[in-house]
């Protein structure tokens, strides 16, 4: 235990800044011999992609010597996060993991390990790129650390209940479980108290794990850090209600991973603080994400992270922009709620009211809002074959939007993680046609 | 007479078509083909033949569409989509919706009276409910093209095909011919389930608007009798249906 901690700490003070300082020590020098210019249609590339690398990069190294060092939990992406973080718990997202085997398409071979142990395919792509990495020890980040808890909550989606059941079978682990109620309307008394108890239960197991007595002055402390990480991150994309905005949707994608998987940290804060200043710099001096925007889009849904290069390029050559997309906006919405003066309570309500885990109306309500904040003039629904919560209502989204706002829409079908379930060039021919629609 | 101004090509997944269009935007004259898998040869030798038949002697612009759009040097390469909804409006005088089934992929597309698209939805990543679907399950029949129509009336009779995989439904298609069903008793029900298919892609979108049909299933005239009497709703053919997409993008460059 002592050897893994020395060694931890190690990596984590020392080596992994290193490695990372090292590699964007590189990176720019390179840049520099190169000349920074912009790859039209693209406008220049963010300053901040380097330091976004150096972070992720940091995270990951510094997980590979994490289990027997410090406590481990993996954790869903919409998990009240902050209790374990006031604990010390290093954090492993399963989600973010699959998203880069995604980008990296390495699915196809994770997926069929995981559909050889009798994983169906019709489960979400994340699952099976997750269960298919941990059944084979295949990964892009070296090693996922053991974890000792398995944290999961279900106000994204009734699968992660199942595929974490499966996590904590294979590991051998607990499983801590906030089951939150579906909020039609507004959130009721009862919710509250349901979703509270199960806070207390966490809190109880997560002692149990560390061998520590749990302190509500550092959850405020936490609680207060990932307040303000929610707000950079909200101030990060309203810079795009400028015109040009000065990124992309697509970039947005990418910047997402510290607030989903850092949130509540320090070195998060510092990150989103720099990229907001760069963004809105950008946005002052007129610099867009791409050069020539047209016509600005909303996205609704997951990225399809193994196809976002092409989907990118195929808008930007058009002069198309993503300017915001409810996912990435998901991760801002949520700290508006959050209070460090009413930390349980806020907590409760901040997690339980989640885009996935309210109605209809209100997704349409935040889409609308949306469009109009973002001035979109076109909107294109996801219709994820993975991710059924989030796909499920677009159709009657497609007609409400197309007839209250006049904003021309269109449903794509893909896969957020699974490139089998996507047909290229049908989706590609689709896009175009919408955009050919807009002439 | 007015002069010819533009031709289209629409490169399919099963037919490559072309057309001559003057002034007007009317239709002077076609040529189809199966598409071949080198598109780039056939449409210079096609256009070539296309340009003798007309007697063209200048160059025209070319507007190009389909799947192998990007094979053919154009002046404009456009989707279907917006190739087809031109076409339709064009030959329409009036918005509506237009179904356009094809060798590969079966299309809706409420259309305005410019020829603008304003919605459109397309059959997901399989062949059911396309002119493949129809092309396969006759081939099994042994019913050459020309006679479905004749046949089809033969019977009032529909037998059931459930499956709506094109795979699955061919296998179908053997039990019923080996348990002794007609042919034409099995055609029919063949043309309800594609009926059927277009009937829920249509959805909302037909439901003010007159229908039109194109594309080669439309030659075919027991389906546009089935989606009749189906979504009950006249379904009117456009004339040469198979060009519509090829007409959309010569008036796409005219």
């Amino acid at each position: 235990m002592i050897t893994r901690r020395v060694q931890y700490e190690v990596v984590k003070r020392a080596v992994a800044p290193i490695v990372t300082n090292f590699e964007t020590w590189q990176k720019r020098t390179k840049r520099l011999l190169k000349g920074k210019k912009s790859k039209p249609p693209f406008g220049p590339p963010l300053e901040s992609v380097q330091k976004l690398k150096s972070l992720m990069t940091r995270h990951y190294l510094e997980g590979r010597y994490a289990d027997g060092a410090v406590p481990v939990a993996w954790v869903t992406s919409g998990f009240p996060v902050e209790i374990l973080r006031a604990m010390g718990f290093h954090t492993v997202y399963p989600e973010n993991h699959a998203a880069l085997c995604g980008v990296q398409r390495l699915v196809p071979d994770l997926s069929s390990a995981a559909e050889e142990a009798g994983y169906s395919r019709s489960l979400c792509s994340y699952a099976r790129t997750d269960i298919g990495s941990v059944l084979t020890g295949n990964t892009p980040v070296g090693r996922l650390p053991k974890p000792d808890i398995l944290a999961c909550c279900t106000n994204i989606c009734q699968t992660v209940l199942y595929w974490y059941r499966s996590l904590a079978n294979e590991f051998g682990v607990p499983l801590v479980l906030i089951d939150t109620p579906f909020v039609y309307r507004k959130m009721r008394q009862h919710d509250a108290s349901y979703v509270g108890d199960q806070i207390k239960e966490l809190i109880a197991a997560a002692e149990k794990v560390t061998g520590k007595r749990f302190s509500t002055e550092k959850l405020v402390e936490v609680l207060s850090l990932s307040t303000e990480s929610t707000r950079l991150w909200g101030e990060c994309l309203e810079a795009s209600r400028s015109k040009p905005a000065p990124w992309t949707g697509i970039d947005g994608f990418f910047h997402i991973a510290p607030i989903v998987t850092m949130r509540g940290s320090h070195a998060c804060n510092a990150y989103y603080r720099h990229l907001r200043d760069e963004l809105q710099h950008r946005a002052k001096n007129g610099i867009g994400g791409i050069v020539k925007e047209k016509h600005r889009l909303l996205w609704d849904n997951l990225p399809i992270w193994f196809g976002v290069r092409d989907l990118s390029n195929q808008l930007a050559q058009n002069d198309f922009n993503i300017v915001v997309t409810t996912y990435t906006n998901a991760w801002a919405e949520a700290g508006r709620r959050m209070d460090p003066k009413r930390p349980y309570e806020s907590i409760n309500e901040a997690y339980t009211r989640v885009l996935l885990n309210e109605n209809l109306e209100a997704r349409l309500e935040l889409m609308s809002r949306l469009c109009k904040e973002y001035s979109v003039d076109g909107v294109l629904l996801h219709s994820d074959r993975s991710c059924k919560p989030y796909s499920v209502g677009q159709v009657d989204i497609k007609d409400q939007l197309a007839k209250k706002l006049g904003v021309k829409v269109l449903l794509l079908e893909a896969d957020h993680n699974d490139p089998r379930a996507f047909a290229q060039e049908q989706a590609s021919n689709r896009l175009q046609a919408f955009m050919e629609s807009f002439e | 007479m007015s002069e010819l101004s533009a031709i289209g090509v629409d490169v399919g997944s099963t037919s490559w078509k072309a057309v001559v269009i003057d002034s007007t935007g009317t239709i002077r004259e076609s040529l189809v083909m199966a598409t071949h898998p080198v598109i780039d040869k056939q449409t210079r030798e096609g256009l070539e033949k296309l340009c003798q038949m007309a007697n063209i002697t200048k160059k025209l612009p070319i507007g190009a569409t389909g799947y192998g759009r990007k094979k053919v040097e154009a002046t404009r390469a456009l989707t279907e989509i917006t190739c087809h909804a031109r076409g339709a409006a064009s030959l329409a005088g009036k918005e509506g919706t237009l179904i356009d089934i094809g060798g590969q992929d079966t299309k809706v597309i409420r259309f305005a009276k410019d020829g603008k698209v304003e919605d459109f939805a397309m059959n997901d990543k399989c062949a059911a409910g396309t002119g493949r679907f129809l092309e396969v399950l006759l081939n099994r029949l042994q019913v050459p093209y020309d006679e479905v129509t004749e046949m089809v009336a033969q019977t009032d009779r529909a037998v059931p095909v459930s499956s709506t995989c094109t795979v699955f439904a061919e296998s179908e298609v053997i039990s019923l011919v080996s348990e002794g069903e007609s042919v034409p008793a099995i055609l029919n029900g063949v043309h309800h389930s594609l009926a059927f298919r277009v009937s829920s892609l249509l959805g909302r979108q037909g439901q003010d608007r007159q229908l039109f049909m194109s594309g080669g299933v439309a030659l075919n005239e027991a389906m546009a009798a089935m989606l009749t009497r189906s979504l009950e709703k006249s379904v009117m053919v456009l004339p040469q249906p198979q060009l519509v997409g090829a007409l959309g993008a010569a008036l796409s460059v005219l």
